[in-house]
């Protein structure tokens, strides 16, 4: 394989990884209005995912980076286009993150209440646009050959990228509600999974008409179509959407989430593989897309790197796993840090 | 509105708002693994306090520090562009190293010792502090072979209409990035290490807790004293290779306009930049500059006239700035001398301890200033000699620019306020609720 192909699918993992991560977090802090009824409640949902979010966090922070480090065009059309809501995800990203620490810092209810506000707004806004802005990816973003863009924040609004939020947001609110249950007791255990049920009802008609509106909106079957073998991580997402319905009926918690996961990074690759080789489409034409061929870095920058990544990346997940199975359990009162 | 004015403002807000968080983690991350250290080594528990006490504020100022580094790792793609399509195929890689190398080491132990105290022993604990520290000076040291590459490009070379990498080790091994590494990581030390004596001087003034805090004064003027020698040290260096480099930087750091041997070292001056001198000169010292600059007295300095007037960087803000980093510099290796003569009499030593409270903001004044020398004196260059910062920015409208900028000044503004106010909360309210939680473990 050459290695701007490898390099195209490392691309995608890491914001595969990313999605599946933080993606709980996200749906943690997007359910912590409606589930954190008491402030233990509270606590125990924050407590929850506390030893996780910021290493899960980096997984973003790498996918900017190794997109800078391997596809510096990409990387400088990317953000400077998609400016606004960029901007908008790193403040929401901003404000979940000090909320975290500072909410536990004073005992009164005012200041609580802030803060709690900030942990949902940074864990809906960055799920939301996220969705968002990759829809619109599929899409095509309208810049031409300079990599100047040619529109405005609301024109990311279209119904097609409004669908991709929405869906964005249910998968990261299910993917959060399977975390809940499998790390919460008692009665917020089973308020979480029985809204579980109820987002999964919501997400598999949103799942559906995204699958179908994909064909009119983008070119993301194209690939399917002249390579149908593809077609395995299309069912694979059907398959595990549907399993997760299956282990939440049986109270399998754990295996609920193991579902959700792997429903977030089919979903991701089936845009990827969808995109190949493009990894930004213009709107304007296709002679500007940027693709993994015409703007990659050096080889010698891509050798270099693929070495770094293929060295430090299982690495990370070594002690991540390891961190994982340290804190594995229900959330313990007395093990309550924030 | 002009992009590149905005541009360059939002980053200069974002980066020294991040700076003002960095070198206490750098430092203090340091100091507090040693302590914890000290706890499994002696089983001493008011060392385990000192761990725990430290450690809080540790985290509060942690959080910003993350937070407030999210942001950056975007603005090259955002305000930047063209600047990362330009040379993204050497500093994206350096950027991208750190995040897989440092970054993820350093968020993911932090939650471990956050949450690890019961998972955890004792010695384990105290090794995943270790962690979180070496992570923090590690994406230290690939973040400054990033800036060293922006002063000094080395290891590349122009092709396909951008600058590509011909030599990793060359690029790694720069300099110019080393001596940044030596001088910025000492004083990042030399913050943290005057932050803990600080707030330890304050508690001693009043009497309080006087075992904990003289133990922590100790501590950390050990730390103090090594780091304010390294940084004068190593600052020496820099400034020598800066003359070699980038003569233009250094006769602005010295307000100096006409080439000359035996050139002098001014102590104060005025500089007037449209016409090319100083207005008010005070206390010039024959020969220093070339003495400094080049280690012989009768070295030729070029001034600033002698270069194009469009590659003159604001000598004003730089002069200054450098002047305070190196008075503050000189300043601190003595408050550390006469410190370590005073370490045995620290209660009988109340002027003193007063002297060291009021000095906690001076190494982050020391410390912006720095990077004000190191980034205004590179201007009007975004990579020195390749690159000029105007041709850098992004086309992006003016107008955006503006709004995000409003929006990171009201919001680091009311997260830096909430942050230094909780800091100081939990600083003042001492280590004793610590004593009544420390009972239960
Ligand atoms: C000399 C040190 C130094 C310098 C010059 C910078 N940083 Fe920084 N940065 C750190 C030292 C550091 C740190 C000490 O490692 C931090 C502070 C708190 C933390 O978690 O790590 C950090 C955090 C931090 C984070 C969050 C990491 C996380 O989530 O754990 C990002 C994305 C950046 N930085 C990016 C940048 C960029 C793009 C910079 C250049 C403009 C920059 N930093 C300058
Ligand atoms: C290693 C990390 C850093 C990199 C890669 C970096 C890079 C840059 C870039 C791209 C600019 C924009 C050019 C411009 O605005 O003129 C800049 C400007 C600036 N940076 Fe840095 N910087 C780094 C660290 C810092 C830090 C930590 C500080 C301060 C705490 C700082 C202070 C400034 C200032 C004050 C400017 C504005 C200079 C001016 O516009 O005249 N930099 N730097
Ligand atoms: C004691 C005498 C000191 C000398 C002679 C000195 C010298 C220098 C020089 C020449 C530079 C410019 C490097 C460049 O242009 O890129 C610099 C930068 C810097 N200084 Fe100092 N310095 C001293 C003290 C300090 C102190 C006390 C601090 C902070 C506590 C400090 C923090 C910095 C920082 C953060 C930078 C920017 C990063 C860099 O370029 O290394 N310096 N210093």
């Amino acid at each position: 394989m050459e290695l701007q192909t490898i390099w195209f699918f490392l691309w995608g993992l890491l914001w595969a990884i990313f999605f599946m991560t933080d993606g709980f977090d996200f749906g943690v802090g997007t359910l912590y209005p409606v589930l954190g009824k008491s402030e233990e409640d509270k606590r125990a949902m924050i407590n929850s995912i506390g030893p996780f979010w910021d290493g899960n966090e980096v997984w973003l922070i790498t996918a900017g980076g190794i997109t800078f480090a391997a596809f510096p065009k990409v990387y400088a059309v990317m953000f400077s286009s998609l400016y606004t809501p960029l901007l908008l995800i790193l403040f929401a990203l901003i404000l979940r993150g000090v909320a975290f620490e500072f909410r536990g810092q004073i005992e009164d209810a005012g200041w609580k209440r802030v803060w709690d506000l900030c942990i949902f707004i940074g864990s809906f806004i960055p799920a939301l646009l996220f969705g968002v802005v990759f829809a619109n990816i599929f899409r095509g973003i309208p810049f031409d050959g300079q990599g100047i863009y040619h529109g405005n924040i609301l024109m990311l609004l279209n119904p097609y990228g409004v669908l991709g939020g929405i869906l964005f947001l249910l998968l990261f609110m299910l993917h959060g509600a399977n975390w809940l249950a499998m790390k919460t007791e008692g009665d917020l255990n089973e308020r979480a999974s029985a809204i579980a049920e109820k987002i999964w009802l919501a997400l598999v008609p949103v799942a559906v008409i995204f699958l179908i509106a994909s064909a009119f909106a983008t070119n993301l079957y194209n690939n399917y179509i002249s390579n149908p073998a593809y077609i395995i991580v299309i069912l694979i997402s059907v398959l595990s959407l549907l399993t997760i319905k299956v282990y939440l009926g049986k109270k399998a918690y754990f295996s609920a989430w193991c579902a959700s996961a792997l429903t977030i990074v089919s979903c991701t690759f089936f845009g990827i593989i969808g995109l190949f080789p493009v990894l930004f489409p213009s709107l304007l034409d296709a002679k500007y897309n940027l693709t993994a061929f015409n703007n990659s870095s050096s080889p010698m920058t891509l050798s270099i790197m693929l070495g770094v990544v293929v060295v430090f990346i299982p690495i990370v997940i070594a002690y991540q796993m390891w961190t994982y199975n340290l804190f594995k359990g229900k959330v313990a009162k007395e093990e309550m840090e924030y | 509105m002009d992009p590149v004015f905005l541009s360059r403002l939002q980053f200069a807000v974002a980066t020294m708002f991040h700076f003002l968080f960095v070198p206490l983690t750098l430092g203090l991350s340091i100091i507090i693994a040693w302590m914890e250290t000290q706890y499994v080594r002696t089983g001493d528990k008011l060392y385990l306090q000192m761990t725990k006490f430290w450690g809080k504020l540790f985290l509060i100022n942690f959080a910003l520090g993350v937070v407030t580094g999210i942001t950056l790792e975007f603005q090259f793609g955002t305000n930047w562009s063209r600047y990362s399509e330009y040379v993204g195929d050497v500093f994206g890689s350096l950027l991208a190293i750190e995040a897989s190398v440092a970054f993820f080491l350093e968020s993911t132990f932090i939650g471990i010792w956050v949450f690890g105290w019961k998972r955890l022993s004792a010695k384990a604990h105290a090794t995943v502090m270790w962690l979180v520290a070496i992570a923090g000076n590690l994406s230290a040291v690939w973040i400054l072979t990033a800036n060293g590459f922006m002063q000094h490009p080395v290891g590349y070379a122009i092709r396909n209409g951008r600058a590509e990498m011909t030599d990793f080790f060359e690029v790694l091994f720069n300099k110019f990035s080393i001596l940044e590494i030596l001088h910025v990581i000492p004083s990042a030390c030399l913050l943290g290490a005057f932050f803990v004596m600080g707030i330890s001087a304050w508690h001693l003034l009043k009497k309080q807790h006087v075992e904990f805090f003289t133990r922590s004064f100790r501590i950390a003027l050990v730390f103090g004293l090594v780091s304010s020698l390294v940084t004068g040290f190593t600052g020496d260096l820099h400034g020598t290779h800066v003359a070699e480099v980038q003569p233009a930087k250094l006769a602005a750091m010295e307000a100096h306009w006409e080439t000359q041997t035996k050139a002098p070292l001014i102590m104060f001056a005025i500089p007037d930049q449209d016409a090319g001198k100083n207005i008010i000169e005070i206390g010039a010292i024959p020969g220093l500059l070339s003495f400094l600059g080049y280690h012989d007295f009768n070295a030729t300095v070029r001034g600033l006239n002698d270069f194009p007037k469009d590659e003159i960087p604001p000598v004003a803000i730089t002069f200054i700035a450098f002047r305070t980093m190196v008075g503050l510099g000189t300043l601190f290796i003595l408050l550390m001398v006469y410190g370590w003569f005073r370490r045995d009499k620290l209660m009988e030593s109340p002027l003193f301890l007063k002297i060291m409270l009021f000095s906690i903001p001076l190494p982050y004044i020391a410390i912006e200033m720095g990077w004000v020398v190191a980034e205004v004196g590179r201007q009007p260059w975004i990579v020195y000699g390749l690159m000029r910062t105007s041709d850098a920015v992004s086309p992006v409208a003016g107008y955006q620019v503006m709004v995000s900028l409003i929006a990171f000044i009201v919001i680091y503004g009311l997260l830096g306020a909430v942050g230094y106010y909780l800091i100081a909360k939990h600083a003042i309210k001492g280590p004793v609720s610590l004593l009544a939680d420390d009972s239960k473990h």
